[in-house]
């Protein structure tokens, strides 16, 4: 069980916020912190793992106090038993892909190195240095690298938004099934609604500092959504005129879909542009 | 080629060149062991007086030898309170003296060994260290393991610099070394002194390998990294 109180003045890009949260994890539970960037999720992470130091507050994990503004305590990184995973992957480079991951264990433990190199699908690649990898190579590294230590707490920092679709749903499929195996209390930063719905088991929705909406990503993302209807965000590629009618080309996602609209719909509207398009959910088709 | 000839017949003293890489040897250890610690430090400091700091590594840059070195002369100077001390507390004569002249070319070399160094720590993202502390590594282990590592170029850059501005200091080197032979007349000062007395030769054999050992340094370090000269 982890509970956190926490706040923090942070300056972000439109002016300054008050950081407030008050929420409880359960272990081994996946849970998400979802939000817009700048609402201060990956603040709150970092304060879970010491990089920041909160204003005041208390953390408590596992009923060992890891901060507490009243009595001053505040473990450093190093004293507090996690795994954190950066966006920017932060590899050594100047260590092969096996001394990243053994980096914080002790030579004894070149089993365990092995079994998370296998775990990972690193094995054949565990001698190259990780300039040479690629994306998703590198964040498996991180990956691996962060439970080496055997960590009470898997902190993810937006951990595969540099990544491409294809490998970005890849991954998401390999950190459930880690997730599945180890059973570690894992804190998902992540502002991809689709890798929250897959992954978490428990979101909180953080704005402008502040935890606004909890529970399961279902409850969550589908709350006023059950109208019947399906929602898509899309953007405006192209408006042409066919005759009497636009057509507009949109791109959903990474698809691109062309789609019919009238005169009074098209007004006002430019390339460029992020609209909402809703049709009837009641009867669509449905592939695999 | 008459003088090539005349320096043949009359072999000059090779003592000036040696003293002058002892020290300079002697001077870039030193840095190392200095510059380091400094540099990390002044990369990563919040201290509001960081800027103090880094005007006094700066200053040899922009000032005359001669001044640092007169300051040096009077601090080290046994009628002064300071080198006073030194002599009766610490046994050291540092005027006139080998052990006064590498105090003074560290001085004077410390900015070319701490600003490569700075400026590529500096270079390194933070996440780095962030990841080393979240590994549970102390500071000093992440230093040595990692950031450093990471920033050869730099250290490389750091150490070629300190050494060959230490062999090309004249300055600071007169004022408190004097030109006593053997103990610190060194081979910058050594073509001043053979000049001074009309011996071209001589001044040509010592100004030519110093010439040579300069540009072969300097070369080395463009083709190791076009980057070094620029984090000056």
């Amino acid at each position: 069980m982890i509970n956190i109180k926490l706040q923090k003045r942070l300056h972000s890009a439109n002016g300054p916020i008050q950081l407030d949260v008050n929420i409880d994890i359960q272990r081994g539970d996946l849970v998400s912190l979802f939000g817009v960037s700048g609402a201060g999720k990956t603040t709150l992470l970092r304060m879970l793992a010491g990089l920041t130091v909160p204003d005041s507050g208390s953390l408590i994990v596992d009923g060992v106090t890891w901060f507490d503004s009243r009595k001053k305590i505040c473990l450093s990184p190093q004293q507090r038993e996690i795994g954190f995973v950066f966006q920017d992957y932060a590899l050594f480079p100047n260590l092969s892909v096996r001394a990243n991951v053994a980096y914080a264990v002790t030579t004894q433990q070149a089993v365990w190195i092995d079994q998370l190199l296998a775990m990972t699908g690193l094995t054949e690649l565990q001698d190259r240095l990780p300039g040479i990898l690629s994306g998703g190579q590198k964040q498996r590294v991180t990956l691996a690298r962060a439970l080496a230590r055997k960590p009470k707490l898997l902190l993810l920092d937006e951990p595969l938004s540099a990544l491409d679709a294809d490998m970005r749903a890849q991954l998401q499929d390999e950190l459930a099934s880690l997730h599945h195996q180890s059973g570690l209390t894992t804190i998902l930063v992540s502002h991809d609604m689709g890798e929250v719905f897959k992954l978490a088991q428990q979101v909180h929705v953080i704005e402008q500092g502040t935890v606004t909406q909890s529970g399961s990503p279902a409850e969550v993302f589908l709350q006023q959504r059950v109208a019947g209807q399906l929602n898509l965000r899309a953007q405006v590629l192209a408006i042409r005129r066919e005759e009497v009618v636009f057509v507009l080309s949109l791109l959903v996602g990474q698809d691109i879909v062309e789609i019919i609209a009238s005169q009074d719909e098209v007004e006002g509207l430019k390339t460029g542009d992020t609209i909402s398009i809703s049709t009837k959910a009641f009867s669509p088709l449905i592939f695999k | 080629m008459n003088w090539l000839e005349s320096l043949l017949r009359s072999m000059p003293d090779l003592q000036p060149l040696w003293l002058t890489f002892r020290l300079a040897g002697l001077t870039t250890c030193i840095l190392l062991v200095i510059g380091i610690p400094l540099s990390y430090w002044l990369a990563y400091t919040p201290n509001r007086f960081k800027p103090v700091l880094e005007t006094l590594v700066s200053m040899p840059l922009v000032l005359p030898p001669s001044v640092l070195g007169f300051y040096l002369l009077l601090a080290f100077s046994p009628q002064n309170a300071f080198g006073h001390w030194l002599e009766i507390a610490l046994g050291w004569k540092l005027v006139f003296s080998f052990p006064g002249l590498v105090l003074g070319s560290v001085i004077f070399s410390l900015p070319f060994m701490v600003h490569p160094l700075q400026s590529g720590l500096q270079n390194l993202p933070m996440s780095l260290i962030e990841a080393s502390r979240t590994l549970g590594k102390s500071d000093l282990y992440s230093l040595f393991r990692v950031l450093l590592p990471n920033c050869r170029s730099a250290l490389l850059s750091g150490i070629v610099l300190s050494f060959a501005h230490t062999v090309g200091e004249f300055g600071v080197v007169l004022m408190i070394g004097g030109n006593i032979p053997g103990l610190t007349k060194v081979a910058s000062i050594a073509i001043y002194d053979e000049v001074e007395s009309l011996n071209y030769p001589a001044a040509h054999f010592y100004a030519m390998i110093l010439f040579v050992i300069s540009f072969a340094i300097l070369l080395l370090v463009y083709i190791n990294n076009k980057r070094m000269l620029k984090m000056l």
